[in-house]
């Protein structure tokens, strides 16, 4: 049997490679999904048929969680995605924490490896759990989502890296219950205050990071109880949620380190040259008369759209564009929005279609042939400080250059800075109006403006 | 152990091959499936909320276990219905 069970496991690793595989790429994704999400039932049948189980506590647990996930992943709307994935990462953080402790709950005196591998599983669910709940947190707006500082920081953090070490060492050597004990506890506070310093818009590096960590934890709980396949699946978890992390900071022109431990902006008080002229404010109806006239319109979104949901009204305003002779294209920078990826999940739900979307890299070379550019609640992707002011924190970040555009048109809620604080000279130029007001309600005008 | 290692580091290669480069519109959809698998660990919870005896093991491989399922069965259901949106989309055209 225990062969049986142990040839389940390479084939559920075998699909949880290709299932990953697959989902790289838009045609295959679906079903890459669909095969790992085979590979996961074939991991947990073969388990089930361990001998020697009492099976009353493990039904009831695969049926509370079946409901629990079903009902909330079923009712989650797409704007609400980026927290639910946060919350969805800390669980299972949570749950390989769980397990290590399990193991040395049932077995009290583990090898040196074993003790080990507990602490890892421990410490980095403990840090996944906590940072994804502050994440949670951040991204559904029931916490601010600003960089919260305090002085020495860095310095308690050190210090709790170190207290961590000194611990797992005795624990492995004299097995202490409180060492263990102490260990969750400070690996749950490490996570807290990982978190907490990282503002809004470096959100996206944060989930991916604390997504490839929920990987390693559940690589580490292999780990500890000897089973091939959590090593192998929570390794490639880890593996690729690495990649995006960086591409994500790459999008941004920042180390991981940076994003990590150097709080952006407001550590070095920096903001950039001071900016001259004057913000020019101006009306739906201004803008309808160059948009009716326009052949060539871009929009770009950004994390404004999201807060206002305003994705099925910009695709409304889209189509009429386009039958009105213009040429529409979403421009769609790497790090708009608050993970990786989403504006396309939001633009995807309002069914627009997938040759208008362009990477940042596809548009910026046409950008200066292109008649109006409408800037939807984004900042800091468009802020042409990027290229333009060398004592700007965020000179050399890649932007989409709307400023090339003969028109902006600039929707947003008030005269505030974006999360970084910084000023976006974009808002003084001279091409650029700005739409103030609600960038839902701002686009619906327009809509019934093109409709009379 | 040392070969458990070996396995370890053999997948992570492999994990950066796979996913080498991934356009844009995949990342959510890439993230939260991953996500999904990494409730993996959903086996380790199962074993230990399974055992015969050792309250506190099974206490804590219960709540494990729920957890765990919540970040399987909601991963995998929220990463299709994210993709059949992409999927719906392609077929109108």
């Amino acid at each position: 049997m225990d062969l049986l069970i142990n040839f389940a496991y390479i084939v559920a690793s075998i699909l949880f490679i290709f299932g990953i595989k697959m989902l790289g790429s838009a045609d295959t994704a679906r079903r890459g999904n669909q095969i790992s999400s085979l590979g996961m039932l074939i991991a947990v049948v073969a388990v089930l048929l361990t001998s020697g189980m009492n099976y009353t506590w493990i039904i009831a647990g695969l049926a509370i969680g079946a409901v629990i996930g079903a009902v909330t992943a079923k009712r989650v709307q797409m704007t609400g995605m980026p927290e639910l994935v946060a919350l969805f990462n800390g669980f299972g953080g949570l749950a390989s924490l769980l397990v290590g402790w399990a193991e040395y709950a049932a077995r009290p005196e583990p090898s040196a490896e074993t003790g080990a591998a507990v602490i890892l599983a421990i410490l980095i669910g403990g840090i996944t759990f906590t940072g994804s709940l502050i994440a949670y947190l951040k991204l559904s707006g029931k916490m601010g989502g600003n960089a919260t500082l305090f002085g020495g920081q860095k310095a308690l953090n050190a210090l709790i890296a170190l207290a961590i070490v000194g611990l797992g060492f005795v624990f492995v050597t004299t097995h202490a219950p409180w060492a263990l004990y102490a260990l969750i506890a400070l690996s749950l506070l490490l996570g807290v205050l990982a978190v907490i310093p990282i503002g809004g818009g470096d959100m996206p590096v944060v989930i991916a990071i604390l997504n490839s960590f929920s990987g390693l934890a559940a690589s580490a709980a292999g780990f500890v109880i000897q089973n091939n396949v959590l090593i192998v699946a929570g390794c490639l978890v880890g593996a690729s949620g690495l990649i995006l992390s960086i591409i994500m900071c790459k999008a941004m022109n920042r180390t991981l380190g940076n994003v990590l431990f150097g709080s952006f902006g407001a550590a070095t008080g920096n903001t950039g040259q001071a900016v001259e002229g004057e913000m020019k404010a101006a009306t739906a109806e201004d803008a309808y008369y160059v948009l009716e006239a326009a052949q060539s319109v871009v929009f770009v979104p950004g994390y404004g759209m999201a807060v206002a949901q305003a994705q099925h009204a910009v695709k409304e305003l889209a189509q009429i564009l386009e039958s009105n002779g213009a040429e529409v294209r979403f421009a769609i920078h790497p790090v708009a929005g608050r993970m990786p990826g989403h504006m396309n999940v939001l633009l995807a739900e309002a069914d627009v279609p997938y040759e208008q979307l362009a990477e940042m890299d596809d548009v910026n070379p046409i950008m200066s042939t292109v008649d109006v550019a409408i800037v939807i609640g984004a900042n800091d992707v468009v802020n042409p400080a990027a290229v333009e002011d060398e004592s700007s924190p965020i000179y050399g970040m890649p932007i989409i250059k709307v400023y090339e555009a003969k028109t902006v048109y600039a929707l947003k809620r008030g005269q505030g800075a974006g999360f970084s604080g910084l000023v976006n000279t974009l808002f003084f130029r001279e091409n650029t109006r700005m739409l103030y007001g609600d960038a839902k309600d701002t686009i619906t005008t327009l809509v019934t403006q093109f409709k009379d | 152990m040392v070969l458990l290692l070996f396995i370890f580091v053999l997948a992570g290669f492999l994990g950066f091959e796979l996913i080498q480069r991934v356009p844009s519109q995949l990342h959510t959809p890439l993230m939260s499936g991953s996500n999904a698998i990494s409730g993996i660990t959903i086996v380790g919870a199962i074993l230990a909320s399974g055992a015969i005896e050792g309250q506190m093991g099974i206490i804590l491989g219960f709540i494990a276990l729920i957890l765990a399922t919540v970040n399987v069965v909601g991963g995998y259901m929220v990463t299709d219905r994210m993709l059949a949106m992409f999927h719906s989309k392609k077929g109108d055209k």
